[in-house]
């Protein structure tokens, strides 16, 4: 048992940490520091400065372009990242649909989607959820029926994260509606371009247009595009599930925002002419915070010395998922309450956002217009990925034997 | 970074585990705390001897294993998984190392220590100074030929059964300076020492001290004069973090047996534990027990890190709120039978809550904590 890093670990940080400093896009660094909204060739900037380098899918088997790293090393490249304040890079194609394909694809699907995937050509988004189908996905009702080599899907998907930008989604489709409701799924990969497919935006409490419906109108798609056999998308979706909840502590990125919210708080004045920081409930949730992150830190720690020894992602995943996505929320709580009366003034970020009247430019410091916004936006991390509820479902059955 | 265990310490785990499975289930436990001790000498003795458990985190030189923080984690997980009421933290975890910590002069009663012929408890705390080590008002004075202890130690866990105690004494300054308080390990039946036993609510047999004059030799000073504070400061992190284990192993038992206890109890005609109410309050149990699994790791993995005290502070706050969280959940799960002493949960419930106000409470360790941020 040792928490040191070895000498190759810490050289390894070193490069890390040197190349981020060397390669981060400057401009990108610009607009994150204004809080100015995110384009999709921002979000792809830092993907393919980390895609050429060969360090953008750090989970993957090196067969497949991954780097090879060990548990430590890509332990030590998130919390780089974090340190760093970059953006994170899009989960759909690196870490869902990616494991996805290169685990129970054809050798074609593989040569044909990862090579775009690794480089960032090809954008990915989630048909998954509908508005009949939540927390009990394995309803969903969006169909596909056979036509010779194409199956003919119709349907409506919803929450699609920035469907927008989209090339390629990966979609779960019903291909047999008298099967019991898990055995009748596949997993289809859709050209987001194809006929038939509209894409609605949703905007969310915030102001952000993030997610989106996407409505299905006899839409052709290849039987070549089907991941896995006909009727087993079931086995693919759970899997990308158990994939989707390791990254989903975010402990490097919860780290960082303890950080600048203790610098937020620093400057902020508390009511008594101290600092914010100073006043002691405000002291005390602070500190309770950074516990319950060192406690999920290490909890992660464990999982992956156990992957490490050949255990894989297994259900205690669903304990990082509820644990992180509560401290990612407290964190954006902490913010909004210390942001005061400059939570309340509104700041016309986003295009898409329908109020009139807002302010031109922010009132109070930077950082307080996006307090509210970030707020309400993280309420969405205990209801995706499968709610914290779905998760606690998930400890019983497969942990506690229930 | 690596998180495995040597082999020593899993044969440690399997060891002491199968030996307390084997002489230390519920109905051995009762039966020792209801005996006129209190406990049952032999199985310290056996720990000892037949085991030869009680140096694995000791140095050879003195006779041990020569492991380390990691091994007593090992080994207060699986006393905390039996309940065990042994006195392996005063004795070993606080005095083996304070003597080692103090030098070779102090050191001759270690291989006693670990030979389980000698039993220390430890008196760090005083009625007025609840959880501050600093706040010292028992006097150490020296006079020709030794020293003269005059003072109140309340609450010392172990005491009867005790054959030496290390207690904190002010040797110079005020009540609370931090400078001027010095370490004594002074014998037991020392003339001047007036002792009080009297059992605790989690099982334990302890002492109330009263120093009325007590006389000890020159020998009996452990480490500098007037500069022992941050000695005792690390003896408490190093107990403190041998409980978040003990309470741990508590922990994890007590979640086992409620859930047996939850898939056999039938209401509304089926077993309680098919309740989704049932089954994400069990869940809820799961994750305080890994956490506080977590963070015994990291504080006893960071027991030499300069910001030790964030660290250990950390865990045990975490530990005692974890602790808590976890058996009330297991009483109100058990219903009116985990109010009863008849089932083992309800007593693991009262040890779990005692930890809690050992070595500092939650409150204790958040200010510390907060200090640190």
């Amino acid at each position: 048992m040792d928490l040191a890093f070895s000498p190759q670990e810490l050289a390894f940080r070193d490069e890390v940490r040197t190349f981020i400093a060397e390669n981060y896009p400057a401009n990108l660094r610009g607009k994150q520091d204004e809080g100015e909204e995110l384009g999709r060739e921002d979000m792809l900037s830092w993907h393919r400065v980390l895609a050429r380098k060969g360090w953008v899918a750090p989970a993957w088997p090196r067969e497949y372009g991954g780097p090879g790293w060990t548990a430590t090393q890509r332990y030590i490249f998130s919390e780089e990242l974090a340190r760093a304040d970059t953006v994170p890079i899009l989960p759909f194609g690196i870490n869902m649909v990616g494991p996805v394909i290169y685990t129970f694809g054809t050798p074609e699907q593989k040569a044909r989607f990862l090579p775009g995937i690794l480089s960032g050509d090809a954008w990915w988004c989630q048909g998954y959820s509908e508005p009949g189908a939540g927390s009990d996905l394995a309803s969903l009702r969006t169909r596909a029926e056979r036509d010779g080599d194409h199956y003919i899907v119709n349907g409506q998907k919803t929450w699609t994260t920035l469907a927008q930008h989209a090339d390629w989604g990966f979609f779960l489709v019903r291909t047999d509606p008298t099967a019991k409701p898990q055995e009748g799924i596949s997993f289809l990969l859709i050209d987001m371009k194809s006929p038939g497919i509209t894409v609605k935006p949703i905007i969310t409490l915030g102001g952000e247009h993030e997610v989106n419906e996407v409505w299905l109108d006899n839409v052709r798609v290849p039987v070549d595009n089907r991941i896995h056999e006909e009727n087993k998308g079931w086995t693919c979706a759970k899997f990308l599930l158990a994939h989707e909840r390791t990254g989903i502590a975010g402990v490097a990125r919860s780290k960082r925002g303890i950080e600048r919210l203790k610098g937020i708080a620093s400057e902020q004045p508390g009511n008594d002419g101290q600092p914010l920081i100073a006043n002691p409930f405000f002291r005390r949730k602070v500190a309770e915070l950074e516990t319950d992150l060192t406690a999920l830190e290490f909890t992660e720690l464990r999982t992956l010395a156990g992957e490490a020894a050949g255990r894989g992602p297994g259900p205690e995943s669903s304990l990082l998922k509820i644990k992180g996505t509560e401290i990612q929320q407290r964190i954006t709580e902490l913010v909004l309450e210390a942001a005061g009366h400059y939570a309340a003034p509104y700041f016309r970020q986003f295009p898409a956002n329908d109020l009139v009247g807002s302010n031109e430019y922010p009132i109070g410091p930077d950082w307080a217009h996006r307090a509210a916004p970030t707020y309400f936006n993280a309420r969405k991390t205990s209801i995706y990925g499968g709610s914290n509820e779905i998760q606690r479902n998930i400890i019983a059955k497969m942990v506690l034997g229930l | 970074m690596d998180f495995t265990f040597t082999e020593t310490q899993g044969m440690l785990r399997d060891t002491l585990r199968r030996f307390l499975a084997d002489r230390y289930d519920f109905d051995s436990r009762q039966a020792m705390l209801r005996s006129e001790k209190g406990h049952d000498p032999a199985i310290w003795a056996s720990l000892a001897t037949e085991l030869g458990i009680l140096g694995a985190a000791l140095p050879e030189a003195q006779g041990g294993f020569g492991g380390g923080p990691v091994d007593t984690m090992v080994l207060m997980e699986e006393f905390g998984r039996a309940i065990a009421v042994e006195p392996y933290v005063p004795s070993v975890v606080i005095a083996a190392q304070a003597l080692l910590a103090a030098g070779a002069d102090a050191d001759t009663l270690v291989p006693a220590i670990i030979a389980g012929d000698a039993v220390v408890a430890a008196g760090f705390y005083e009625a007025q100074g609840r959880y501050n080590p600093a706040d010292v008002r028992t006097t150490a004075r020296a006079d020709g030929s030794g020293w003269t202890l005059n003072g109140h130690k309340p609450v010392v866990i172990a005491g009867p059964r005790a054959t030496h105690y290390l207690v904190s004494a002010r040797t110079s300054g005020d009540q609370r300076d931090r400078d001027g308080i010095s370490l004594f390990l002074v014998a037991a039946d020392s003339p001047g020492i007036v002792r009080r036993d009297y059992p605790t609510v989690d099982g334990f047999m302890a002492s109330e001290l009263y120093f009325e004059q007590a006389r000890a030799g020159p020998q009996a000073l452990v480490g500098q004069e007037g500069r022992a504070l941050p000695l005792v400061e690390q003896l408490i992190d190093h107990a403190t973090v041998a409980l978040c284990a003990e309470a741990t192993g508590a922990m994890r038992r007590l979640h086992e047996l409620t859930l047996d206890y939850a898939r056999q109890r039938k209401q509304f005609g089926r077993a309680i534990a098919d309740f989704q109410v049932i089954q994400h309050r069990l869940v809820d149990m799961f994750m305080e027990v890994e956490q506080a699994a977590s963070m015994t790791l990291m504080a006893t993995l960071r027991l030499d890190d300069p910001e030790r005290a964030r660290w250990v502070s950390q865990a045990k706050a975490k530990v005692n709120r974890g602790a808590r969280a976890l058996g009330q959940a297991a009483v109100q799960i058990h219903g009116g039978i985990g109010i009863t002493t008849e089932l083992a949960a309800g007593h693991y419930f009262k040890r779990l809550s005692i930890i809690e106000t050992q070595y500092g409470d939650t409150d204790w360790h958040m200010a510390r904590v907060e200090a640190a941020l």
